[in-house]
């Protein structure tokens, strides 16, 4: 990752609390994504940096978890190319994505209910396993080797996201709150050199938002994780990243830092609605 | 004779607990010193290993300019490497001044800049923000150390560091320094001071005890062998790091015995990771015994029924025969096959359950514990007893020795302490372990502690003749007079009602009054899961504090202690005539509580004045508001409409008095 990183070289920014920001990781061209007749994105282009958190907002409809889905490749593009870690990326599936560094949660939940908090991030740490079928049944060699390092990996991020007293206790039973830091765990788990959050705060109180805040924040801090966020809550949008993307309809209307974006008189009119005084 | 001349000579080796960490390092080397639990596995480290890494620290500590004398200030949930910067600070020379981690940055400051704290080390970021925090209104504080990395990379790091990094450098000093920290061990004796205690302070500000090797050493000596304990066995510490107990079960009885310390992986895993250690050796206050009871009822009531009648059938039979079975007492053949029959179908697995099976000596202490939850823990087999003791005392004053164990009593004076009552009934102590002085308090020194080195606990007790064991009635400052003349003992009342699982705490008032009045905070787990079962609905602790049925119960319950209270006739005016349910939970952070969670009598009172009025006034309903302090040191406000009821109270006053 880091090659890739100083590869890709262009030079960064630094924010005002003192991060170094790398050069960019991905960047969309002129995406315009269609379903039958209907444009959920239109021409849209803007830069993903290393190390960044890098938020997209907009009103309900205005085609954010799309750009998400591009993204992450689920969704592939009529129009405009993905250009990451400096390659333009072809049609992918699903696992492919996975393969090149791309983690994500989803807005409404998705994980393995019936299983323990423990192997739901284990499935995270999936593409990390090469020991083949017949290794696995017996549960020989490589397959008890891989098992000892990805549990040890896992077991790091349970340290880190503070869910060492649910480890063995199933999904089915956890609050909502605590679900979402297991998604968020999963998402960890598979090392990714860019981390996609749909939502993270979605239907959370003031208490989880503020742990769920300092997460995102220690993720990147610690890890150095470059992560792309979609949020309603605009406190939370503004107190976080880096640089926001805002759109509406699925056009981009403004792109900069959360300053930037706050005082932008088209962003206003559209998303924060016009002040009345 | 022998045998004290041979101990003496051993203290004379064994002055300051970096030697007898040095001995044990020779002596059970290969024996596991510390266990923690961290990414999911035990981690453990031998004696051998602690001596090392206490080493490293310790020449670390030097490099950071540690001098004799200093206080260092250490602040985290129990862990082993804060355990070792302590001793790694005693043997620089320096001071341990452990703090209760929950404490909000004001408090804190004040301990800070009363002790003069020129290091501190801090367990995590949350520790080091709150230092930071203090750190302008308390110059005195040089060098900041901190034992977990995460979210302190961006932070300022001129005088302040990891403690690995510390660890790393002590080691590359070894041979720089390592004679200049040989002599400073060396240089140590019984009477430098070992650890400084601040007291929770249930009245004014917390005093800084100064407890000297000697007091830690001997009391820790003669504990050990009162209960015969062992190399080989083990506790877990989770009690906060600030409180005596803690310093004395897992520092100095650990380094006298040599027995094993075993951290939890954090505080909510505390019930899973006793159960995966399995104590032999365990220390609880009675709100966890309490705890724990009330899980395992709230448990049976959703088992099947068939689980459901052999728990109670042998729960039930276990009352009458397990304690005499642990006290030694004789029991037929018959019961003890049928006891065994019950440890093979109930006792065991629910001890296993509460990770209790290995206990051989279990402590509580601290506050009154309610004679059904006593015998609850005694029936299963469970070395239950009880001790009574002080910060002052280096623990122990009085605890009861097997085969004598009582729900109501706390024992008999511990090995090598002088207990006296005074004519005001105030219990008196002098002993090894009595404290040198509180720092820089002369003032307070003198008034608790005489030049005879008798000490005042401030308690109000009594031995009985019979059995020459100690009672606790009340502390002596609140017990008081009832306006007809009457004794009023207020927490005498408060414990039988603490008795009831649905009561989490209560506060009676009275005293120079007429009669008696009553503040109740409802346990939200027994009350809630009650309402669960019952389906109903309640959105908030205010809420259901103010439901009817809620009311109802606590009626019962209070007019149940009445008639119980009445039957003590020196007592009988203590008898509760009206109460409410409050709205809140009493609690520390709003400075209702001590950290050691005993209520602050005269501050609920004032806080509170305005619900007292309308107790004693004739109002069925009153409305307040309240101020309460959330976690994150913010102030909110608390409305409430609170119901005011009257209850039972049996045996009139008035008759008694004519009489």
């Amino acid at each position: 990752m880091l090659d890739t990183q100083a590869a890709s070289g262009e030079d960064g920014y630094i924010t005002p609390d003192g991060r170094k920001i790398g050069g960019v990781a991905m960047e969309m061209r002129n995406i315009t994504l269609r379903f039958g007749g209907v444009v959920a994105i239109k021409d849209i282009s803007f830069d993903i940096r290393w190390g960044e958190i890098r938020a997209i907002i907009g009103p309900n409809g205005a085609g954010k978890s799309s750009m998400l889905n591009v993204i992450s490749g689920f969704y592939h593009p009529q129009e405009g190319e993905v250009i990451y870690k400096g390659f333009r990326r072809p049609k992918m599936r699903p696992y492919q994505v996975a393969r090149t560094g791309i983690a994500r949660t989803f807005q409404n939940i998705a994980l393995f209910e019936g299983m323990s908090v423990l192997d739901n991030i284990m499935t995270g740490r999936l593409h990390h396993m090469k020991a083949n079928l017949f290794q696995q049944a017996l549960w020989w060699g490589k397959a008890s080797r891989e098992e000892d390092e990805n549990r040890a990996q896992v077991e790091k991020i349970i340290d880190f996201l503070e869910i060492q007293h649910i480890r063995k206790t199933p999904v089915a039973r956890l609050p909502y709150g605590l679900k979402k830091r297991v998604e968020l765990a999963r998402a960890l788990a598979a090392e990714p050199s860019i981390l996609l959050l749909d939502e993270p705060m979605a239907g959370m109180n003031v208490e989880e938002k503020e742990d769920m805040c300092r997460f995102i924040l220690d993720v990147n801090d610690e890890f150095g994780t470059t992560t792309v966020l979609i949020e309603h809550d605009m406190g939370v949008v503004m107190d976080l990243s880096d640089r926001v993307v805002v759109m509406d309809y699925g056009k981009k209307i403004g792109d900069g830092t959360p300053d930037d974006v706050r005082n932008d008189e088209e962003v206003i009119k559209a998303y924060l609605g016009v002040a009345h005084e | 004779m022998t045998a004290t001349v041979d101990a003496d000579a051993a203290l004379a080796e064994l002055r300051s607990v970096p030697a007898l960490l040095a001995r044990n390092a020779k002596r059970y080397g290969m024996q596991t010193a510390y266990r923690e639990k961290e990414f999911g596995i035990w981690q453990s480290w031998t004696w051998a290993e602690t001596q090392a890494e206490v080493r490293a620290m310790a020449l670390g500590f030097l490099v950071l300019g540690m001098r004799e004398g200093d206080f260092v200030a250490i602040i985290g949930r129990n862990r082993p490497a804060l355990y070792w910067a302590m001793v790694a600070a005693q043997s620089v020379g320096a001071i341990p001044v452990p703090l209760y981690q929950d404490a909000v940055a004001e408090e804190m400051a004040y301990v800070l800049d009363h002790c003069g704290a020129r290091f501190v080390v801090c367990g995590d970021q949350e520790q080091v923000d709150k230092v930071l925090e203090v750190r302008a209104t308390v110059p005195c504080i040089e060098e900041i150390t901190y034992l977990d990395k995460r979210g302190m990379r961006k932070y300022d790091h001129s005088h302040m560091n990891w403690l690995d990094d510390v660890m790393r450098e002590g080691r590359a000093a070894e041979t720089r320094l390592g004679a200049e920290l040989d002599q400073r061990m060396a240089r140590l004796t019984l009477d430098h001071t070992c650890v400084m205690l601040y007291t929770s302070g249930t009245t004014g500000k917390p005093k800084g005890v100064v407890l000297s090797n000697r007091n830690i050493i001997v009391t820790s000596r003669n504990s050990s062998e009162f209960d015969n304990l062992r190399p080989g066995d083990e506790i877990l510490a989770y009690l906060p790091m600030a409180w005596v107990g803690d310093f004395i079960f897992a520092i100095g009885q650990a380094y006298w015995t040599g027995f094993c310390v075993n951290c939890p992986e954090s505080a909510q895993t505390m019930l899973t990771d006793l159960r995966e250690i399995g104590p032999t050796y365990y220390f609880a206050p009675p709100r966890i015994f309490e705890t724990m009871l009330t899980t395992v009822m709230i448990r049976m009531e959703d088992a099947s029924p068939l689980k459901r009648k052999l728990f109670h059938y042998f729960m039930g039979f276990a009352r009458d025969v397990g304690p005499k079975l642990l006290d030694g007492k004789p029991v037929g053949m018959g019961a003890r096959l049928k006891y065994g029959l019950g440890n093979l179908l109930v006792y065991g697995p629910l001890k296993d359950t509460l990770g209790l099976r290995r206990i051989r000596v279990a402590y509580t202490a601290g506050e009154a514990i309610g004679p059904e939850i006593f015998d609850f823990y005694r029936s299963l087999g469970i070395n239950l007893k009880q001790l009574y003791g002080q910060t002052e005392a280096g623990v122990f004053i009085t605890q009861q020795p097997d085969g004598e164990v009582r729900s109501d009593t706390v024992g008999v004076p511990s090995p090598g302490v002088e207990v006296r009552i005074a004519e005001s009934g105030e219990v008196f102590y002098r002993s090894p372990g009595t404290f040198v002085e509180y720092y820089k308090n002369a003032e307070s020194t003198a008034s608790t502690k005489d030049a005879e080195g008798w000490v005042a606990t401030g308690d109000a007790g009594f031995f009985e003749e019979a059995t020459g064991h100690l009672r606790i009635i009340d502390r002596a400052k609140d017990v008081g007079k009832m306006a007809d003349g009457g004794m009023f003992a207020p927490k005498y009342v408060e414990n039988k009602l603490k008795f009831f699982p649905n009561i989490l705490e209560a506060v009676v008032f009275g005293n120079n009054r007429d009669r008696c009045v009553a503040f109740i905070n409802i346990d939200l787990g027994a009350v809630g899961s009650w309402a669960e079962r019952n389906n109903i609905a309640y959105s908030s602790y205010q809420e259901l504090a103010g439901l009817k049925p809620v009311l109802d119960t606590i009626q019962s319950h209070v007019e149940q202690v009445n008639e119980s209270v009445a039957q003590d006739k020196m007592l009988s005016g203590c008898q509760i005539h009206r109460f409410l349910v409050l709205h809140k939970e009493l609690d520390a952070d709003d400075g209702e509580m001590t950290r050691t969670r005993k209520v602050r009598r005269r501050i609920v009172e004032e806080k509170f004045a305005d619900l007292i009025d309308a107790l004693y006034g004739g109002k069925d309903q009153i409305y307040t508001e309240t101020e309460v302090t959330y976690e994150d040191g913010r102030k909110g406000k608390l409305k409430a409409t609170l119901e005011i009821r009257d209850a039972r109270v049996f045996g009139a006053p008035v008759m008694m008095a004519a009489q």
